[in-house]
């Protein structure tokens, strides 16, 4: 009686998950099975069902000495040098940041609550918006981050933030910074609030310093948590679009590797060269994540 | 030299409130900046200012009138309310049985599931396009429902299942031995416990939907069917080379302003649903 019972829930359960793995399976599933098909084909979005199969050559082939493909464009090895930088300094300048926001608002002061308030506001933000609103504040012209640096700095040259191909990155990555460094703050901060404070308490009697008893203590007791809220992130920025596409239009010196890819499809509605862009970005991210993932398992190992 | 307690307390409060004030400005000062630009019209807009000078309307008018703002505020709200509500019940049923039944496979498929919540969207493009023409959902409401769902039912079903296993199993006990059916215990015991979490998850999910470009972007062509997010990418003035920042400024705020107070009014649940998955996950 009781092993059907078990029998039964099990049935039951398989019923339970049925829509949400049919769903995944239907429009996320197939989808990437179908992007991997037509990397290997020479489709067009205005007419995909003609197309003929053309092996590896949106990848990478040679034609009397000529080479062609994702792999041999100059603009692509751009994309992926652009998103890796972005990546590394908007994330390391993020988990800086966010990690001083957390200690700050892990003490106890008057006003705390206003500060976990404002902070919730650039996460609020639709990305849309805050690239138009800091495509505003970069105005060469009449942008309000020129004038402060002209009226704290004195400083009077108008930058072009945007169009200026060494400084348009690091308007990304500042209009990045501003929307997601809340999101890593809170999540240290999650993090912080668990770590009980006789354990600062003890170090302070033995007499450590501030940092000391910041690194031996905070740190390693956030460091998997620290690691989760890293790799979302890392994923995250990997694959970037919504701000760029917008905030520079996808100008050649900040176009991401998903904006290459999708310029490849819909702009030049070729299906084949960017499926196989896509594939590229697919595989990226997910070696990134299984690197991740490896770190992180050996992480637990060594603390057993 | 020796510092007196007094002076390091001093020196302690002053980096506090100092941080503090940053941090707040920062955050702060981008919107509320927007906020003034969209109050601004004509040559006034030109000159950097700090305060308001004026309140002038006419850009809200000009962005919600003439730049259909209103008609994609509308299409956004039934997008992501309807994204919502299926993502919930679907992803309720599903982490029930993934946080309460021992079945094999059930480690494997949340695994899956947390690897398509880290798909870049991109990667899915074409094969999203092929499909969204055959079920014949190109330039309509529903190919962005059926994306939205997808994506963020993994991350609906992470979180609640982490919520569902914090509930104590005796309370399913009594209801099993009480005589209920599976579907029953998922709707009169789980669902009153659960739904501060489903409200956290659903309004995550929500803003989500409220703020996703690149679908909204590829699978619509009509401007009647934009969401807010591509129809302030979109906006355009007089001439190509001037673009009307008041009014841009104006929609801005105004597709903020509701997340904005959601978000300030469900604070302490929304920061508790960020990070759940992280904490215990």
């Amino acid at each position: 009686m009781a092993r059907s019972y078990q029998q039964r829930r099990r049935r039951i359960a398989w019923i339970l998950v049925a829509p949400a793995l049919l769903l995944l399976a239907l429009a996320a599933g197939w989808p990437l099975v179908r992007t991997f098909f037509f990397s290997f084909t020479n489709a067009m979005l205005d007419n995909p069902s003609e197309y003929q199969m053309v092996g590896l050559a949106n990848y990478y082939a040679t034609h009397d000495g000529d080479s062609s493909g994702v792999l041999v464009d100059p603009l692509w090895w751009q994309a992926v040098g652009n998103t890796l930088w972005f990546t590394v300094v908007s994330v390391g300048i993020e988990l800086f940041l966010g990690m001083l926001l957390a200690l700050l608002m892990n003490q106890n002061f008057r006003g705390q609550g206003l500060v976990r308030t404002a902070i919730l506001v650039p996460w609020a933000i639709p990305t849309i918006v805050s690239a138009k609103m800091w495509g505003w504040m970069f105005h060469d012209q009449y942008g309000v981050v020129n004038d402060l640096l002209e009226k704290i700095f004195g400083y009077q040259a108008h930058l072009a933030w945007i169009a200026e191909p060494s400084l348009s990155m690091w308007a990304v990555v500042i209009a990045d910074v501003w929307k997601t460094t809340p999101f890593m703050a809170l999540m240290l901060l999650a993090a912080l609030q668990l770590i009980p404070n006789d354990l600062y308490e003890a170090a302070r009697v033995d007499g450590a310093s501030a940092w000391q008893r910041f690194k031996r203590i905070t740190l390693p007791l956030i460091m998997p948590a620290m690691i989760v809220a890293l790799i979302f992130r890392v994923m995250d920025a990997m694959r970037i679009f919504d701000l760029i596409f917008v905030l520079t239009s996808n100008s050649e010196a900040t176009m991401s590797i998903s904006g290459y890819a999708r310029e490849q499809i819909i702009s030049y509605q070729d299906m084949g060269m960017g499926s196989a862009a896509s594939v590229l970005v697919f595989m990226m991210v997910a070696g990134i994540a299984a690197c991740f993932i490896r770190v992180s398992r050996l992480n637990e190992k060594e603390k057993r | 030299m020796k510092t007196t307690r007094r002076q390091r307390k001093f020196a302690h409060n002053l980096v506090i409130y100092g941080g503090a004030t940053c941090a707040v400005l920062f955050c702060v000062f981008p919107f509320y900046y927007a906020i003034l630009t969209s109050l601004r019209t004509g040559q006034e807009l030109f000159l950097p200012a700090y305060f308001p000078s004026g309140y002038h309307w006419s850009n809200y008018v000009t962005a919600l009138v003439a730049n259909g703002i209103a008609r994609s505020l509308l299409n956004s709200v039934l997008v992501a309310t309807i994204t919502v509500g299926i993502c919930l019940l679907v992803s309720i049923t599903a982490s029930f049985a993934l946080a309460r039944v021992q079945f094999r496979g059930r480690k494997f498929l949340l695994f899956t599931i947390l690897c398509v919540s880290m798909f870049p969207q991109v990667a899915v493009l074409t094969g999203m396009f092929e499909l969204v023409r055959f079920l014949g959902l190109y330039d309509s409401l529903g190919a962005l429902v059926l994306s939205y769902t997808t994506f963020s039912l993994p991350f609906t079903v992470w979180v609640l299942t982490t919520f569902m296993k914090s509930i104590p199993v005796e309370l399913e006990e009594a209801a099993i031995v009480d005589g209920a059916k599976t579907w029953t215990i998922i709707r009169r015991v789980f669902a009153p416990i659960l739904a501060p979490a489903l409200v956290t998850t659903g309004l995550l999910a929500f803003i989500g939907a409220w703020n996703e470009f690149m679908f909204a972007l590829t699978f619509i062509i009509s401007s009647d069917k934009r969401t807010v997010p591509v129809a302030i990418s979109m906006f355009s003035g007089a001439s190509t080379f001037e673009l009307p920042w008041g009014s841009i400024m104006a929609a801005s705020v105004m597709v903020t302003l509701p997340i904005i107070v959601l978000v300030l009014i469900f604070q302490k649940r929304i920061v508790s649903g960020l990070t759940s998955g992280a904490i215990k996950g």
